[in-house]
């Protein structure tokens, strides 16, 4: 006798609303046992972690900062994702779009460079679509999986970026300090609401999250994209072509990163510093998974995640936790998730020898 | 120390955490399976194997408690992507970001405290050769035993059946569960596999190569083991050639400046990742044109 899991028909409604609240539910439950074990106060961790964020509004509008690059990045990730197409190093098509971006600002440190600020994301872009679309050519060309060539470069851009700022774009007058000059005014991007930091990037994020689920759902495009991921065959029965979905699978991701890193530079950072690689790219993968890579859950997974970013910064005050409770927060997050969606995507069965 | 001296004496004791997270990741990988959480594994392992030599002094404690958490971290990744079929690189990320998140929660007390290494043992008297007695044949006791642990799972994958039925599994489950082999069995064992040497590999960073912990101590070091394992096409002679050239690569800074290279240091870190992608290109060429 045997336990199998046979794939339910019809993946119900149900399923992808019950699995990432489980999801939560028994991440903070794995949270709390955890937190307590190492003697932390658990309550008092959770509840920074969850509500702290909701109590004041610029602990808010923190959150809404943080959320426009994971949002933006998880629904270009989400796309190639849906394809099979696997691009794991956003990290480093975002850092390409940061690097593209601040050459203007660095090139042009009185601000002397006409239209400035779409130039710049206009070269994050370009940098992170380029970056990407390496893997791709690698990909379609050589048959090179993407997964390894898009982590491989992710490290490699990680290099590029030191060897900028401890060497030509490091600031003469930064005290030695590898950062880029600060950026002129008309190199930063309009503040969103007076008195915080969040930017007009929130309002890229979601436009671009309306038109990943314009694509995605009511586009021919998107139904070819959908069905190279879940039936390849058929794809290639249908006569879609598979190298067409891996170079726009890799594309999309890259340009959302791009962008991404280009508003990283030019918002609330307002430089090129080492900060810039903080992990948005991995982040961004957990969140498109934990979104169920359906574009509108993702805008619900990217809020939930930016809450435990901002949260986890409040926990490390107010329980004494590290920073690093975030990251395991997220892991557990993940986890649970994958766990819960298959078992409720799939119908456990017994699979009983038939006596001869 | 000459620059020479140094290389000869650091590039075993580099290679080596890099060499054992390789070999365990060929393992998963020759059973059909990919777990990207080597990098999270690894820093899991340092900061037990820290946590145990700092309370009971004793390394053994140390590789072995290293080895058993990571194996635990492991089977987490097993239980998504053979319990419940999950999809293996989103199962692979969230073991690692788990275990880097639980490494720097576990080991956050223990950071700036400090514990003995592992003494170094020239080996049966070969330490009086000059030059490379001192240096390349003086080392501690794991790199000994490492060494031996290469040869050893050289013999198993490519002398014995039991070699024969992981690659079976990995290369066509199919036939290898018609023919009655458990296939997820197997795997489940390559992955424990897997987990127990980027503990060991852990270890040896956190307690023998510099015997301290740091959150992030890994630095990369997972994925350069990863990209490995392609590096080395999935043989453990490669791959063990491999880690002594990523080794010597990783002592970056220092190897440039010995060898009188005015390139930047980035260039060296970087040249690992290059090699992969170049690797990975020439193989899935090969594949391509035999196909």
């Amino acid at each position: 006798m045997k336990l199998r899991l046979i794939r339910r028909d019809a993946a119900s409604r149900l399923a992808m609303f019950a699995s990432p609240v489980l999801a939560l539910a028994l991440t903070c439950l794995a949270s709390l046992v955890l937190f307590a074990a190492l003697g932390k106060p658990a309550g008092a961790a959770l509840h920074a972690l969850l509500l702290k964020p909701f109590l004041s509004w610029y602990s808010f509008s923190e959150v809404l900062l943080k959320m426009a690059p994971l949002l933006l990045i998880a629904q270009g990730l989400a796309i190639g994702f849906r394809a099979n197409v696997f691009n794991i190093g956003a990290e480093g098509q975002f850092i390409v779009g940061a690097l593209c971006a601040s050459a203007m600002p660095v090139y042009f440190p009185q601000g002397d460079l006409p239209l400035m600020l779409p130039t710049m994301i206009a070269a994050g872009a370009l940098g992170g679509t380029v970056y990407a679309l390496i893997a791709a050519a690698l990909r379609t060309r050589f048959g090179a999986s993407e997964i390894l060539v898009t982590l491989m470069m992710a490290l490699i851009a990680v290099q590029i970026l030191n060897y900028l700022l401890l060497g030509p774009w490091k600031d003469p007058r930064g005290f030695n300090f590898p950062q880029t000059v600060m950026f002129p005014d008309n190199a930063l991007l309009p503040i969103l609401f007076d008195g915080t930091r969040t930017n007009i990037s929130l309002i890229f994020s979601l436009l671009a999250s309306v038109f990943a689920y314009l694509i995605m759902q009511h586009h021919f495009r998107g139904y070819q994209l959908r069905t190279a991921g879940l039936a390849p065959r058929a794809a290639l029965y249908a006569g879609f072509s598979a190298p067409r979905m891996v170079w726009l699978g890799l594309g999309i991701g890259g340009l959302a990163a791009g962008i991404a890193g280009a508003s990283e530079v030019a918002g609330p950072l307002g430089q090129l510093q080492r900060s810039v690689t903080s992990g948005y790219g991995y982040a961004a993968i957990i969140v498109a998974y934990v979104g169920g890579l359906n574009p509108l859950g993702i805008i619900a997974s990217s809020f939930l995640i930016s809450v435990i970013y901002i949260g986890g910064d409040s926990a490390t005050v107010s329980a004494g936790l590290p920073v690093a409770a975030v990251e395991v927060f997220q892991g557990l997050l993940l986890f649970f998730y994958l766990l819960t969606f298959t078992l409720i995507r799939y119908r456990v069965e017994l699979d009983r020898k038939v006596p001869a | 120390m000459s620059g020479l001296e140094f290389l000869l004496a650091g590039t075993l004791a580099a290679a080596l955490p890099l060499l054992l997270a390789a070999l365990g990741e060929m393992v998963v990988e020759k059973a059909g399976l990919l777990n990207l959480g080597l990098e999270g594994m690894m820093a899991i392992g340092a900061a037990i194997a820290f946590i145990c030599v700092y309370h009971t002094g004793s390394h053994f404690v140390g590789f072995l408690g290293a080895a058993a958490v990571s194996t635990l971290t492991a089977l987490l990744f097993a239980a998504l992507v053979i319990g419940v079929q999950a999809n293996q690189v989103a199962s692979g990320l969230a073991i690692g970001v788990l275990g880097l998140g639980l490494s720097a929660l576990f080991g956050k007390s223990y950071e700036s405290l400090t514990i003995q290494g592992l003494p170094k043992l020239g080996l049966l008297g070969l330490s009086e050769i000059p030059l490379i007695g001192p240096t390349l044949l003086t080392q501690d006791i794991v790199v000994w035993v490492s060494i031996g642990m290469t040869f050893g799972l050289w013999w198993v994958l490519n002398r014995t059946k039991l070699g024969l039925v992981i690659t079976a599994v990995g290369e066509n489950p199919e036939a290898a569960r018609a023919i009655g082999y458990p296939v997820s069995l197997i795997r489940l064992y390559a992955v424990a596999f897997g987990g127990a040497m980027c503990g060991i590999a852990g270890a040896y960073a956190s307690t023998v190569y510099t015997p301290l912990w740091a959150d992030g101590m890994i630095a990369g070091r997972g994925w350069i083991a990863l990209a490995l394992v392609v590096f080395g096409t999935w043989q453990t002679g490669r791959v063990a050639f491999g880690a002594l050239l990523f080794g010597i690569l990783s002592l970056g800074e220092l190897t440039a400046q010995a060898m009188g290279i005015g390139l930047p240091s980035q260039v060296l870190s970087s040249l690992p990742y290059f090699v992969t992608i170049l690797m990975l290109v020439v193989i899935s060429r090969r594949k391509l044109r035999s196909a």
